[in-house]
C-alpha cells in the first residue's frame, strides 16, 4: 500500500469515526431445549442489543451464554422464539448467507493452520465474490487496523505467530467483510494477562473507529466491566439477572446473585471504570526512528526529560529509551514495537497502574486510534485523578445524606 | 533418510545385474531370467500394485468421508470392522476363493488386492477427519462456509498427512500381496518364485524374492515422498 493510499484510508476511517456501522440485534422469547434434557439450556431469553455497542454476556459456566451467542448466527438453531438483526429475522435467511454478514471470532483465533494470514482473512470476502485487488487492499487495511505490519505478516502461517498475534488475525478475519455485527466467544481466554490487556485495549480502539455491534461472551467479570458498554449477567438457563451499564451493575447490583458474581473489591473495580482518556496526559520528548540522536538528547535535556519516546514512520511509539542508551548512537535506531508496553487511551486506570508498576519509567506511553502516540501518563496524574473522584463521590454521598 | 533407500535399491539392483550377466546359468535359468521376462514381470507387478492402490484410494477416501458425516457416523465402527476382517483373512485364501468364484486373471487379482488394502486408507481417512479440531470446523461454518466447502478446504487438507500415511501402508501391503497374483494367472514377480519352486531352481526363487523386496522398498520410499509432497504447508 502506498503512502497516499494509507492517508486516504485513515482519512475515510476518521470520517466514519462517529458513525455507527453496527445493527440492532433483538432476541424475543428465545428457547433452546436439547433432546433428553429436562430443563432448557436457554429458557425464554429476551434481549435488545443496541446498534454500535459492545454487550458482554457474562455468567458462570453452563449458564447458556455461549448457546445464546451461537443462536444469533444460527450455529445453534433455537427451539422457539425469534432473533432479528437490523429488523430482519435470521431464520428467513439461508444460514451460510447470514453468517457471511455476521463476524465470528472465537478463542485463540481458531485460524486455519494450513492457510497464510492473508488467506485466513480473505475467506469471507472470497465467499462474497470480491475481486482479488479489493481483497488484497482489505487484508492490508485490516492487518494495519489490528496493529500487524501487512508486509511482514500477510504471508506467514499461523504457527509462526504468537498467541496474541493469532488472536489479532482472528479479529481481523471476523471483520473482513465489514459485517455490522461481530460475535465473539471468549476471544481473549487463551492468552497471558499482559497480552490479554493489550488485546482488550486494541478491541476498544478498533470499536471506537468502527462502531460495530459487538456481542461478546466471557466468564471474566473484569473483562466484561472493561469492555462492555452494557453487561448481561446470566444465570442458569440464560435467565437475565441484570442487564445494565457496568457503572450501574457495580453501584447497584440487582440481587445477591449479581453481587456475588461481581464479587468483593467492587470499589477497587471502580478503577476499571475510569479510563486513561479522562486524565490529562503529559507531553514527552519524541523522536522519529532515523533522527539524529544528539539532537533528540539535547531536546530532552532542555525540558528535563531523562528518556525519549521513539515513534516509527507512522507515528506509533515503538520504544522509550533512556538518554544514556542513545548516547552511543548516531541516529535513533529502530526497535521491536512488541517490547514496548503501551496503553490505549480507552484502557482502564486499573490497567494503567498495572503497566506503570512494571515499567522502569514510573509511567506509560498512551496511544490512540491505530496506535498513534498521544502522550505519557504517570503515577501522580493517576493518584490526583483518583483523589478527585473520591472527593466527588464523598460530596455526592454527603449531598444524598443531607437530602 | 530420503536419499538412502533409492541409492540402496539402485546399488543392490546393480549387483543383481552384474550377477545375472556373469553367472553361469543353465538353459532353464537363462530363459526364465531373460531380461524381457524380468521386465515383463516387474511391470505386471507394478501395474497390479498401482491399479489396486488407485482403486483403494478412490473407494476408501469417499467411504471414509461418508462415515464421518451425519447419521453414517454410527456405521463407522461396523464398516471398519468389516475392513479389518478383509485384512485378517489370509491373503492367499482371499485370492484363490475370489478366482474360483469369479475368474482367473488380472482384474480378479486387483479385486482381491483392493479388499486386502482398503483398511489402512479407510481407517486413516476416518481417524484423520476425526482428528481435525472441531473448533476449526465450527469457525469455518460460523464464517458462512458451506459444509462441502469446510470439508474440501479445511477438513481434508488437515487430514491429508494421516490419510497419506494410510496410503503408504496400503502401498506396502499391496506390493507384497501382489506376489500372490501368480496363483490365479495374473503374473507379477511371484511368478518367478513359483517357477523356481516347481523347477527346483534356487537362483529363480532368490531372484524373485530379491526383486520383490527391492520393489517394495522403492514403493515405500515413493509413498513417503508422496506424504511429504502432499502435506499442506503450515502444519
Amino acid at each position: 500500500m502506498t503512502a497516499t493510499n494509507e492517508t486516504q484510508s485513515v482519512g475515510q476511517d476518521a470520517a466514519r469515526n462517529s458513525e455507527v456501522s453496527g445493527a440492532e440485534i433483538r432476541l424475543e422469547g428465545v428457547v433452546k431445549r436439547y433432546a433428553g434434557q429436562k430443563t432448557p439450556a436457554v429458557d425464554s431469553l429476551s434481549l435488545t442489543i443496541p446498534a454500535g455497542e459492545i454487550v458482554m454476556l457474562v455468567g458462570p459456566s453452563g449458564c447458556g451464554k455461549t448457546t445464546s451467542l451461537k443462536m444469533i448466527n444460527r450455529l445453534i438453531e433455537p427451539t422457539s422464539g425469534a432473533i432479528s438483526i437490523d429488523g430482519k429475522d435470521v431464520r428467513k435467511q439461508g444460514h451460510d448467507e447470514l453468517r457471511r454478514h455476521v463476524g465470528y471470532v472465537i478463542q485463540g483465533g481458531s485460524l486455519f493452520p494450513h492457510m497464510t494470514v492473508e488467506k485466513n482473512i480473505a475467506i469471507v470476502p472470497k465467499l462474497l465474490g470480491w475481486d482479488a485487488s479489493r481483497i488484497s487492499d482489505r487484508v492490508d487495511d485490516l492487518l494495519d487496523l489490528v496493529g500487524l505490519d501487512p508486509a511482514k505478516y500477510r504471508k506467514r502461517y499461523p504457527r509462526e505467530l504468537s498467541g496474541g498475534q493469532q488472536q489479532r488475525v482472528g479479529v481481523a478475519r471476523g471483520l473482513a467483510a465489514d459485517p455490522p455485527v461481530l460475535l465473539m466467544d471468549e476471544p481473549f481466554g487463551a492468552v497471558d494477562p499482559i497480552t490479554r490487556q493489550r488485546l482488550q485495549d486494541e478491541l476498544l480502539s478498533i470499536q471506537r473507529e468502527l462502531r460495530k455491534t459487538i456481542v461478546c461472551v466471557t466468564h471474566d467479570i473484569d473483562e466484561a466491566i472493561k469492555l462492555g458498554d452494557r453487561i448481561v449477567i446470566l444465570q442458569e438457563g440464560a435467565h437475565v439477572a441484570q442487564y445494565d451499564t457496568p457503572e450501574n451493575i457495580l453501584a447497584a447490583p440487582a440481587d445477591d446473585f449479581v453481587s456475588d458474581f461481581v464479587g468483593s473489591g467492587s470499589t477497587l473495580k471502580q478503577l476499571s471504570l475510569a479510563r486513561v482518556n479522562e486524565i490529562d496526559l503529559a507531553d514527552w520528548t519524541t523522536a522519529a526512528v532515523g533522527d539524529s540522536a544528539a539532537e533528540a538528547i539535547r531536546k530532552a535535556q532542555t525540558v528535563g526529560h531523562d528518556a525519549v519516546v521513539v515513534l516509527d514512520n507512522r507515528g506509533r511509539p515503538v520504544a522509550w529509551p533512556w538518554l544514556r542508551q542513545l548516547r552511543n548512537e548516531d541516529r535513533i535506531p529502530s526497535y521491536d514495537p512488541e517490547k514496548l508496553h503501551t496503553l490505549d487511551s480507552r484502557a482502564t486506570l486499573n490497567d494503567a497502574l498495572d503497566t506503570m508498576l512494571t515499567s522502569s519509567h514510573g509511567g506509560a506511553v498512551v496511544t490512540g486510534d491505530r496506535d498513534q502516540y498521544l502522550g505519557v501518563i504517570d503515577f501522580t496524574s493517576v493518584t490526583d485523578h483518583m483523589r478527585t473522584l473520591e472527593q466527588q463521590a464523598a460530596a455526592a454521598t454527603d449531598g444524598q445524606a443531607r437530602g | 533418510m530420503l536419499v538412502l533407500p533409492p541409492v540402496l535399491v539402485g546399488l543392490v539392483f546393480a549387483g543383481f545385474v552384474v550377477w545375472r550377466q556373469t553367472a553361469d546359468l543353465d538353459s532353464v535359468e537363462s530363459s526364465q531370467l531373460a531380461w524381457p521376462t524380468i521386465w515383463r514381470l516387474i511391470l505386471q507387478h507394478v501395474e497390479l500394485t498401482f491399479v489396486a492402490a488407485l482403486l483403494v484410494v478412490a473407494l476408501a477416501v469417499p467411504l471414509g468421508i461418508a462415515l464421518t458425516r451425519g447419521q453414517l457416523r454410527r456405521a463407522a465402527p461396523l464398516v471398519v470392522g468389516i475392513a479389518n476382517g478383509g485384512q485378517a483373512a489370509p491373503a492367499v485364501g482371499l485370492v484363490v476363493l475370489l478366482a474360483l468364484w469369479l475368474d482367473f486373471g488380472f482384474w480378479t487379482a486387483v479385486l482381491a488386492l483392493v479388499l486386502y488394502g482398503i483398511l489402512p486408507v479407510l481407517r486413516n481417512t476416518i481417524t484423520g477427519l476425526q482428528g481435525v479440531d472441531p473448533t476449526l470446523v465450527e469457525a469455518g461454518r460460523g464464517m458462512g462456509m458451506s459444509a462441502a466447502s469446510v470439508l474440501l478446504r479445511i477438513e481434508l487438507p488437515l487430514a491429508v498427512p494421516v490419510i497419506m500415511a494410510g496410503v503408504r501402508t496400503a502401498l506396502v501391503l499391496l506390493v507384497g500381496t501382489a506376489s500372490l497374483a501368480t496363483f490365479i494367472g495374473a503374473g507379477g514377480l511371484g511368478e518367478m518364485i513359483t517357477t523356481g519352486i516347481s523347477l527346483f531352481r534356487f537362483s529363480l526363487m532368490v531372484s524373485g524374492a530379491l526383486l520383490i523386496a527391492l520393489l517394495a522398498l522403492l514403493i515405500e520410499w515413493l509413498g513417503r515422498l508422496l506424504e511429504l509432497l502432499t502435506r499442506p504447508k503450515g502444519i
